[in-house]
């Protein structure tokens, strides 16, 4: 039966889900979540699911105290550390902070920019195997002899044959008295995928520019590790100075040879610039390293280009030219911090 | 009941304390139970079986998180019932199961004999689960969905009801009064006298201003309602274009507003005078030496201060024994009052002995308003340190605002009236002759919140059902807030 309690429960779970829906695209452009995930647990903090009321405005209100303090002595709460949306120790302030799975907040991403759930490539699908302790036998190798088991067993030996003496209960195993541990071996089809996170870093990309790419790789993160067992990461930043994008693209070049070959892994690749490219001649090469080595490997390869004021915006210029009506490309531009949302569902919109 | 012997024999050590003391409670039954079914109960603000709501929901998961992570426990609950429920949990120790008893019963005591909750509906319990199965039922015929959206209606409008109304029985002075004046005069009239002192006694100024009194008068008559009402959610029963179900989940939940409100006009003494006697029966009488430092671990966290915040416990008990100490010393009265010698008033003693006597007195009487405004005295706020605070706008925090005695009773009192809701009236249930509905806001210096305000029009008006609107003040200036159904609109007035 279920309880009263958790009947209300799962009715106020489902309306701070319908609440985080529509809440996303504050969340997302806001950047509001980003290093508030825990382990496996984000807190969200939802101000307005408060039952209104007709009520004071308690800034304006004030109150009273007991402790020690001269006139101006702070209350705690500094104003600067808890932000716009003044959480915390405040006197007479609740904000309520739900927990939600980074599963659930992917599900919710999911239905809200619909996005598609990815197949994975057929031969990526490799089967892994794991071993689980599922019983007890009576041969094994002595480290995994079952101490308990095994005197119990003793125990019983003795007691039938009338050598158990209560008044020195010594009880000695013999061979056939021994348990050991047995495992089985499980095979699990398993998916993997390998995330490439190309960045510049060069002058040209500013602090906000930065932000933009951090908000949206972690959203791209949080949909990918819900369709993937096992994700692994890489970042490629370029260092500035003579801003070639080419170095950045052998280098993933050489991670998808040599790390994760496509034939085990689904591979995603992000390249984030502000357009700017040392010379044509580079972008060329560009070009060239895509075609043979990268976009042939890939699941998806996608370039967020972010507006900048210093950066000329020419290199997605320059890929929609070469690529038109590409398979695994994407490309896709983002203004601002509104853009994000948009770009989010462009880039994963493909089901890819 | 189910508690073990060990625990019940102790129960009957407890009470024989409390009663030998002079408390007077009701019967009291005892429930242990676990910290998931506490965190349940308290919940559903102590009445397991009440109405399905999310907001409870939203409690639990509230009340669940603070005791996982160690931030919070219950020790207690105490329902206001005959007989009293208690509910104890499981996994305190003894020691806090004690105090806990004490507490409880003096709890019981201040339902009992407390003239705030005399009209209270001792049957709650019952009560309560009735209110649950008939919203369960309406949920069965009209829908979650419905049902859901009309109680978070009625429940953002759950504290617009008049605090002092069981005590005044407003309503039956109206229908006395509508029978006894069927007309009321249509002139003004002189008082009598002699001609030649006819403009003295009754000088032109007087005569125009009876004249317009009249007149408003006469205008008052024809409004509706006659007089502003305070009883929001009574006017809105009585005049709302609401279906039965609706209508009645309205009642249910005016009548729950009714049952809790003396609990929130009650808290600073109701938590003091159930400290003030668990520590009394505990340190007197029932504490074992093995003991102590449990009990004082214990019972110096109930009565621990934060800055910014007034622990209840702690000002209840601290202002109980205060009266105590000055009602046995006799610090009190005209002669105390006036003294302006500092030590003579500090060693002041005439052993009256008369402190027991009155804080019983204090209990029956009193509510947190008159119970500060008699008892809060400036050597009190000196001896315990308190301030008024205020948010200062510039640094963005708040911050010791003054320690002035005056203006410290006055926040105090003034977060205390109305149980520190805005006290808001129908102004005019036919507002521009067009059926709209408009409320004023008594305007006491604090302003509202208004987003909140907005959202609750929007409320509102599901109720109502034509535009509303509400008076108010924002920043200095007189403003009207209004939703008409299908947009927010404010305006200065």
């Amino acid at each position: 039966m279920v309880s009263k309690i958790e009947r209300d429960h799962t009715r106020f779970r489902q309306i701070v889900r319908g609440k985080i829906k529509r809440e996303l695209k504050h969340y997302i452009t806001q950047g509001e979540l980003i290093g508030k995930k825990g382990r496996d647990l984000i807190s969200i903090p939802l101000p307005q699911i408060d039952i209104p009321r007709f009520r004071y405005e308690t800034r304006k209100m004030g109150g009273v105290g007991q402790g020690e303090g001269e006139p101006g002595t702070s209350l705690g709460g500094d104003g600067d550390a808890t932000g716009s949306s003044g959480a915390g120790e405040l006197p007479g302030e609740h904000i309520l902070e739900v927990d939600i799975s980074m599963d659930e907040l992917a599900a919710i991403l999911g239905e809200e920019l619909e996005l598609p759930r990815i197949e994975s490539r057929g031969k990526k699908n490799i089967t892994a195997q794991r071993d689980k302790y599922a019983g007890i036998r009576s041969t094994g190798p002595e480290t995994l002899r079952v101490f308990k088991r095994t005197y119990k067993e003793a125990l019983r030996r003795q007691l039938a044959q009338g050598t158990y003496d209560p008044i020195d209960p010594i009880i000695i195993p013999v061979r056939d008295d021994k348990r050991y541990r047995s495992w089985k071996t499980h095979t699990t089809p398993e998916s993997n995928a390998a995330i490439l996170y190309m960045m510049d870093v060069s002058g040209s990309m500013g602090d906000e520019q930065k932000e933009i790419v951090r908000i949206e790789s972690f959203w791209i993160d949080t949909w990918l590790r819900s369709q993937y067992k096992g994700i692994q990461i890489r970042y490629v930043t370029r260092q500035s100075g003579g801003t070639k994008i080419s170095s950045a693209y052998k280098h993933a070049s050489k991670l998808i040879r040599e790390v994760y070959p496509p034939t085990e892994w689904n591979i995603y690749a992000f390249h984030f610039s502000d357009g700017d490219n040392w010379s044509g001649g580079d972008t060329n090469e560009c070009i060239e390293i895509l075609r043979q080595e990268i976009l042939p490997h890939c699941n998806l390869f996608c370039y967020g280009q972010v507006e900048s004021p210093y950066g000329s915006g020419q290199f997605i210029k320059d890929l929609r030219e070469h690529f038109r009506d590409p398979e695994t490309l994407v490309v896709s531009e983002i203004k601002d911090k509104d853009g994000i949302y948009e770009s989010i569902k462009e880039f994963l919109g493909k089901g890819r | 009941m189910n508690l073990s012997p060990a625990l019940s024999q102790i129960k009957d050590e407890i009470k024989g304390h409390a009663l030998s003391y002079g408390l007077d409670f009701f019967e009291t039954i005892f429930e242990m139970i676990d910290y998931a079914q506490i965190n349940e109960v308290a919940s559903y603000g102590g009445f397991p079986t009440r109405y399905p709501h999310w907001r409870f929901g939203m409690e639990y998961e509230e009340l669940s998180k603070g005791y996982a992570y160690g931030l919070q426990k219950i020790y207690e609950m105490v329902i206001n019932n005959d007989p009293c429920y208690a509910y104890l949990m499981e996994s305190n120790n003894l020691v806090d199961q004690k105090i806990v008893m004490g507490h409880v019963y003096a709890h019981c005591d201040f339902f009992k004999n407390n003239i705030y909750f005399s009209g209270t509906n001792r049957k709650m319990i019952d009560e309560m689960a009735n209110h649950g199965m008939r919203i369960r039922n309406y949920v069965e015929q009209f829908g979650e969905e419905d049902v859901e959206r009309f109680v978070d209606c009625c429940l953002s409008l759950e504290n617009l009801i008049d605090v002092h109304s069981p005590f005044l029985d407003r309503k039956r002075r109206k229908e006395d009064s509508e029978i006894t004046d069927e007309e009321s005069p249509k002139t003004v009239q002189k008082i009598r006298s002699k001609e030649y002192m006819d403009r003295f006694i009754n000088p032109e100024e007087f005569m125009e201003s009876q004249k317009r009194k009249l007149e408003e008068e006469k205008q008052r008559e024809r409004m509706f309602p006659e007089h502003p009402e305070r009883d929001i959610l009574l006017f809105l029963i009585e005049h709302a274009p609401l279906d039965k179900w609706q209508r009645n989940i309205l009642s249910l939940i005016r009548e729950e507003s009714y049952y809790f409100s003396p609990q929130a006009q009650t808290k600073i003494m109701n938590e003091g005078w159930a400290t003030y006697w668990h520590s009394k029966i505990m340190t007197e009488k029932a504490l074992k030496d093995s003991e102590l430092i449990d009990y004082a671990d214990h019972h110096s966290g109930t009565l621990a201060v934060r800055p910014g915040h007034i622990n209840p416990y702690k000002l209840g008990v601290e202002l109980f024994r205060d009266i105590e100490d000055r009602w046995n010393k006799g610090k009190f009265g005209k002669e105390y009052e006036e003294c302006d010698d500092y030590l003579a008033k500090k060693s002041w003693n005439q052993h009256l002995g008369r402190g027991r006597e009155k804080v019983f007195e204090v209990r029956r009487i009193y509510n947190d308003i008159n119970f500060i405004d008699t008892f809060l005295t400036k050597e009190f706020c000196e001896d315990h340190r308190l301030f008024t605070y205020k948010f200062n706008e510039e640094s963005k925090r708040y911050e010791i605002e003054d320690r002035d005695f005056k203006k410290i009773k006055q926040k105090l009192l003034f977060s205390l009236t109305n149980m520190g809701s805005p006290i808001i009236l129908v102004e005019d249930g036919n507002h521009g002759n067009r059926g709209e509905l408009l409320l004023h806001h008594q305007y006491e210096g604090v302003d509202l919140r208004i987003d909140y305000a907005k959202d609750t029009l929007r409320n509102l008006f599901l109720i109502w059902r034509r535009p509303v609107h509400i008076n108010t003040v924002v920043e200095g200036r007189k403003k009207r807030f209004s939703f008409t159904g299908q947009e927010h609109m404010e305006k200065d007035v």
